[in-house]
């Protein structure tokens, strides 16, 4: 028996166990969502289509399958593109499914054409236009394979109207066939033996863990080895969520905004164990003075990122997880004593601080977040100082539990992305710390949220500026401010009620300590609107062209 | 810096020069010579690029390279022995007088005429990059009009291959 090729691919997402599609329809996706409408995957129509695809990124980073999002051709498929580059630089899996022109009309700049295939190009894992229609279920079976192993990224597939409407036979392909991919996950026994030497003789080891941690589950066995080797560690912003935050091995963040203890511990250590991280200019600053005393080794399931930004003494490719356990029964626990004292003098020496004034300080709500939720809710944020006092000063418990932009530093993901983690993780609190620059580029999901009854609590850092830019120019433009300040708000009050939402509007210490616990446990979503001041800077901060252990304070 | 010639072998799909040309120039490699070509199945294609660069420069560019799905078997040919060619098309100014003259000296090259006009000469020439560059260096006073060269093609020497193996057709293509 035949199919519609839109039947087809529907079938294709239920039998990948696809539970919700993000998306907003159009002319030539019009089969598609025909499909969905005898379809039980749940289908969320959001307010415009970077909400869909930071949705489905939310989704994804929540519960670690892949996130599906889908659009029309033209304007639907161009609206996706900044979302299908944050989901790259962060190595999300996402399907994103996009209507086209008919295949005769394809080349001629017909209505709503875009050649959207080459404009992902760079942006995806892998992209397919689906001209033959037989092709359709090896391609949706390869797209989700390509998506969510190896090195997770996006996978888009283009499928045009014509297409979509043609009828093949349906049969749901059992395994995969690509002959030029094939991921590395076992790490090379050889190597695995050579680390455990190394480890033994390391007098100052440092474990510097990044996202690659959460996209193989391997928190678990981080800690495990953390333990067994006594090494301190440090995540990079990506990595956050990936180790205990008050586990007394555990240094904080490292890089541009890292804690002093984590910078100075990388300059002072004698063995880097780089663990699913990729040596980012934003943690290694000037890469002439990045761990000078260090012999690196580097575990990662990219090949390609070996080696790219800093010469490697053991390179490892793999997965982080398996790799972990192979080398787990190879260690010998040693004293280290001497380099873990050494790791508490420095905590103590440079712990985090900030001045407590008669105004409220951004840093205190985050403290006072944290003290509400105890690391038991999912903290979504959005681009910018609040994004970086969020990575100081929430010390996140479980992994997965933070779900924010790293290497697009996209502004708008937080709300979006909101959506897709409040979906994947039913009953569990959603807190999304904004700033008032951010929420503004995507605030339409508002209407999205309210629609799905989504419990979402939306803290706004409301500085009145484009903080991160204005601290940029405090330093870098000698306090020439421009185009940093709002000289115009919505009543963000008034733009709660608008949607039927509870709004809150704190202007001190005292008002958010009164309130924020009982905002944050009235059941339903709320905007929790905080006044803070505009010259607050995230500190400590690393001058362009400095190591990491020469930040200076700004605070 | 030295020159590399990698033989990589592809996926004979829709746009995989585009992926492959697409990834050296928003990486900042430079491509030297690209030559594309199916290979003994109509299903894989080979590129024969020809990069410069340090040994990191290479390294990256294969890992690179070797991220693009429809990339099946990427091979660094200048690693080996090999042989490589290249072929050139050059029409050079002749006058009637000259002819003689200079289909002697593109004699020497073996290069052979294809095409003779009343006041051009046209010539083929295969051989390797030194080869083709003392051709046109030698033709060049008379006046070259026009010069084409399809970039370079390698092969390793001996009983070693860059394919894909296995049978071909696959049995299991034609399910
Ligand atoms: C889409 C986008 N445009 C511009 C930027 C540059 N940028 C980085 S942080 C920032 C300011 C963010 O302002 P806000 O959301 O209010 O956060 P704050 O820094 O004030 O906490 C800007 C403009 C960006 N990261 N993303
Ligand atoms: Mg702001």
């Amino acid at each position: 028996m035949e199919i519609k090729v839109a039947d087809a691919l529907v079938q294709c997402l239920e039998r990948e166990n696809v539970e919700v599609i993000f998306g907003y329809p159009g002319g030539a996706i019009l089969p598609v969502y025909d499909s969905l409408y005898h379809s039980k995957i749940r289908h969320v129509l959001v307010r415009h289509e970077q909400g869909a695809v930071h949705a489905a990124d939310g989704y994804a980073r929540v519960t670690g399958k892949v996130g599906v999002c889908v659009a029309t051709s033209g304007p639907g498929a161009t609206n996706l593109v900044t979302g299908i580059a944050n989901a790259y630089m962060d190595s999300i899996p996402l399907v994103i499914l996009t209507g086209q022109v008919s295949t005769s009309q394809i080349g001629t700049d017909s209505f709503q054409e875009v050649d959207i295939t080459g404009i992902t190009m760079p942006i995806t894992k892998h992209n397919y236009l689906l001209k033959d229609p037989l092709k359709l279920t090896a391609i949706i079976k390869n797209a989700f394979h390509i998506a969510s192993s190896g090195r997770p990224g996006p996978v888009l597939i283009d499928i045009p109207r014509d297409v979509a409407n043609m009828t093949i036979p349906f049969k749901y392909p059992s395994n995969v066939r690509l002959r030029g991919y094939k991921p590395t996950y076992k790490g090379h026994p050889s190597k695995i033996k050579e680390i455990a030497a190394l480890i033994g003789k390391a007098k100052r080891p440092v474990i510097y863990a990044g996202g690659g941690i959460l996209s193989s589950n391997a928190s678990g066995e981080l800690l495990q080895f953390a333990e067994a080797i006594s090494a301190p560690v440090t995540n990079t912003f990506m990595g956050l969520s990936g180790f205990p935050g008050e586990h007394p091995l555990f240094l904080g963040m490292l890089g541009l905004h890292g804690t002093r203890s984590a910078n100075m511990a990388i300059s002072e250590c004698d063995l880097l164990i780089g663990l699913g991280a990729r040596f980012d200019d934003r943690v290694v600053g000037n890469i002439n003075k990045f761990a000078q005393q260090a012999t690196v080794i580097h575990v990662d399931i990219d090949p390609a990122e070996i080696g790219k930004i800093i010469p490697t003494n053991v390179p490892l490719v793999g997965d982080v997880k398996q790799i972990l356990n192979s080398l787990l029964p190879l260690i010998e626990k040693i004293d280290r004593s001497k380099w873990l004292e050494r790791i508490g003098e420095l905590k103590g020496q440079y712990p985090l601080t900030y001045c407590r004034g008669e105004v409220l300080k951004p840093q205190f709500v985050i403290e006072l977040l944290w003290n509400c939720t105890k690391g038991e809710a999912i903290i979504v944020t959005d681009v910018g100082q609040h994004q970086m006092w969020v990575a100081q000063y929430y010390p996140f418990k479980h992994p997965r539990t933070l779900v924010s932009s790293g290497g697009l530093g996209c502004m708008g993901f937080g709300l979006p992305a909101a959506l897709g983690a409040s979906l994947a993780a039913p009953g569990k609190p959603v807190v999304l710390v904004t700033g008032d620059g951010s929420i503004q580029m995507t605030m339409q999901e508002l209407g999205t949220m309210m629609e799905q009854g989504l419990a979402i609590k939306i803290i706004i850092l409301n500085n009145y500026a484009l903080g991160m830019v204005r601290q940029l120019q405090e330093f870098y433009c000698e306090g020439r401010y421009m185009s940093v300040n709002f000289k115009f708000h919505p009543d963000f009050e008034m733009l709660a009620k608008a949607y039927g939402i509870p709004g809150y509007t704190f202007r001190t210490e005292e008002e958010v300590m009164n309130h924020l616990p009982e905002a944050l446990a009235k059941p339903g979503p709320a905007i929790i609107n905080c006044i803070v001041p505009v010259d607050e800077n995230v500190s400590p901060m690393v001058m362009a062209g400095q190591g990491i252990h020469e930040a200076i304070d700004c605070g | 810096m030295e020159k590399h010639t990698l033989s990589v072998l592809v996926e004979n799909n829709p746009g995989v020069l585009t992926r492959v040309a697409g990834l050296f120039a928003r990486r900042g490699f430079n491509i030297d010579s690209l030559a594309v070509g199916r290979t003994d199945r109509s299903d894989v294609s080979r590129m024969t690029i020809v990069v410069e660069g340090d040994k990191a420069l290479i390294e990256q560019v294969t890992k690179q390279l070797h991220k693009l799905i429809d990339v099946i078997k990427i091979s660094n040919i200048t690693e080996d022995e090999y042989v490589d060619r290249e072929l050139v098309m050059v029409k050079v100014a002749a006058e009637p007088s000259q002819r003689v003259e200079i289909i002697n000296i593109a004699g020497i090259f073996r290069a052979r005429v294809v095409d003779l006009g009343r006041k051009t000469l046209t010539f083929e020439c295969t051989g390797t990059e030194g080869k083709i560059t003392a051709l046109e260096e030698s033709l060049r006073p008379y006046g070259i009009k026009e010069l084409v060269r399809t970039g370079k093609i390698a092969m390793l020497r001996g009983s070693k291959a860059v394919s894909v193996g296995g049978p071909w057709p696959r049995e299991s293509d034609e399910e």
